[in-house]
């Protein structure tokens, strides 16, 4: 059943997402990809759309789906379980024991947890990036995509040594979005 | 203005204006929460940081609901938590109806093929940005790049493995190796 397979994936990712928004996009990947509601190509879609939009990449991205796979009530109950988790978590160290996050054994969890979660995060992106400029039906490079990802990386890694904080995930968004126009098309 | 209304409006209010997520809506939370409304010092702001950074979910929402409680229990940490989700979920639910079929819209769909190439960036960014704050012991680094490998592993091979068992052995591995600093510690003493 549907609603029960969103309740059941976005607590996963609720309680599995140590480390912000970007942690939480491979455990997303994971939950629409094993029950195919979305394909890599739409989820990369989503997460630039929670980018430029407001409020938390994560529940942006459950409400989308939970919308998109069972409508309102779909959307409801994705969102509510992927910040249950987190609510219940400080509500309970609020009210009970504020030194419970100080305790060694959970740390030494979390300092393995936490490089963990950036190498999930690495291979994601460099997955994601080998899936754009390689198409794998047709075991074949996809020239263009190569040429724009040169473009768009040069671009954003190098507008940090000219402007000090650099380009925003929004700006590079906004200009991925004019040169897919100007290149597709033509 | 009663607080449980303050609050939820307060927190609307960052929920609708702050794009990017987490890091990014910290410290408009801490501009508005510390300095504006007194509700939190400086140091219950790093405290929450640190909370944050031990519990899973997003970190509006941890934010949202510390603060809440701590102005008003478990109502303010209710209103405080739907007032940060609600201003989104409105949003993303109006796009969600109308997103496929914007898509089959030629010069739309283009665009969105150039934006495909950004996040696969923004997510390698995230990622090096990461890494260039973690501690970087012997440990850790086998840890990032064990993992690294076999969820590259898991991709290419098309194996249906989640990633949370990757993390949960790392956490376990983790803690035995502090258990076994700790034993070796207590025979030194000994």
């Amino acid at each position: 059943m549907i609603f029960l397979d969103l309740l059941i994936g976005f607590l996963e990712v609720g309680l599995f997402s140590f480390g912000g928004a970007y942690a939480a996009i491979p455990l997303i990947r994971d939950v629409v990809l094993a029950h195919g509601w979305l394909d890599d190509e739409m989820l990369s879609y989503m997460i630039a759309v929670s980018e430029s939009t407001p409020g938390p990449i994560m529940v942006n991205l459950a409400t989308y789906v939970g919308s998109n796979k069972g409508g309102l009530a779909g959307a409801l109950i994705a969102t509510t379980v992927v910040m249950l988790p987190a609510f219940l978590f400080i509500l309970f160290v609020m009210a009970f024991s504020k030194s419970l996050v100080k305790n060694p054994y959970l740390q030494a969890a979390l300092r393995g947890l936490k490089p963990c979660v950036i190498g999930v995060i690495l291979a994601t992106g460099v997955y994601m990036i080998i899936g754009n400029c390689y198409v794998m039906t047709k075991s074949s490079v996809d020239f263009t995509a190569v040429l724009i990802t040169c473009f768009l990386a040069l671009i954003y890694f190098g507008s940090r040594k000219v402007i000090k904080k650099g380009l925003s995930p929004i700006g590079l968004i906004c200009i991925a979005a004019l040169v897919g126009l100007s290149v597709y098309g033509i | 203005m009663p607080i449980l209304i303050e609050l939820f409006l307060t927190f609307a209010k960052i929920g609708l204006f702050t794009f990017g997520g987490g890091y990014a809506m910290l410290s408009i939370i801490e501009n508005i929460c510390v300095e504006r409304k007194n509700w939190i010092t400086h140091d219950e702001m790093m405290n929450i940081t640190v909370i944050a950074e031990s519990t899973p979910g997003p970190i509006a929402i941890n934010c949202a609901t510390y603060v809440g409680y701590k102005k008003a229990k478990l109502p303010g940490a209710i209103l405080a938590t739907l007032g940060v989700t609600i201003p989104s979920f409105v949003i993303i639910f109006v796009i969600s109806v109308f997103l496929e079929g914007f898509l089959e819209i030629t010069w739309i769909a283009n665009a969105f093929k150039g934006i495909k190439i950004a996040v696969g960036i923004l997510i390698l960014d995230a990622a090096i940005r990461m890494i260039r704050k973690m501690q970087k012991k012997a440990l850790q680094t086998g840890i990032l790049l064990a993992s690294f490998a076999l969820i590259m592993l898991i991709n290419v091979l098309k194996l249906h493995l989640s990633s949370i068992v990757v993390m949960l052995a790392a956490a376990l591995v983790s803690v035995a190796f502090f258990l076994a600093e700790k034993a070796r510690r207590k025979e030194g003493k000994a």
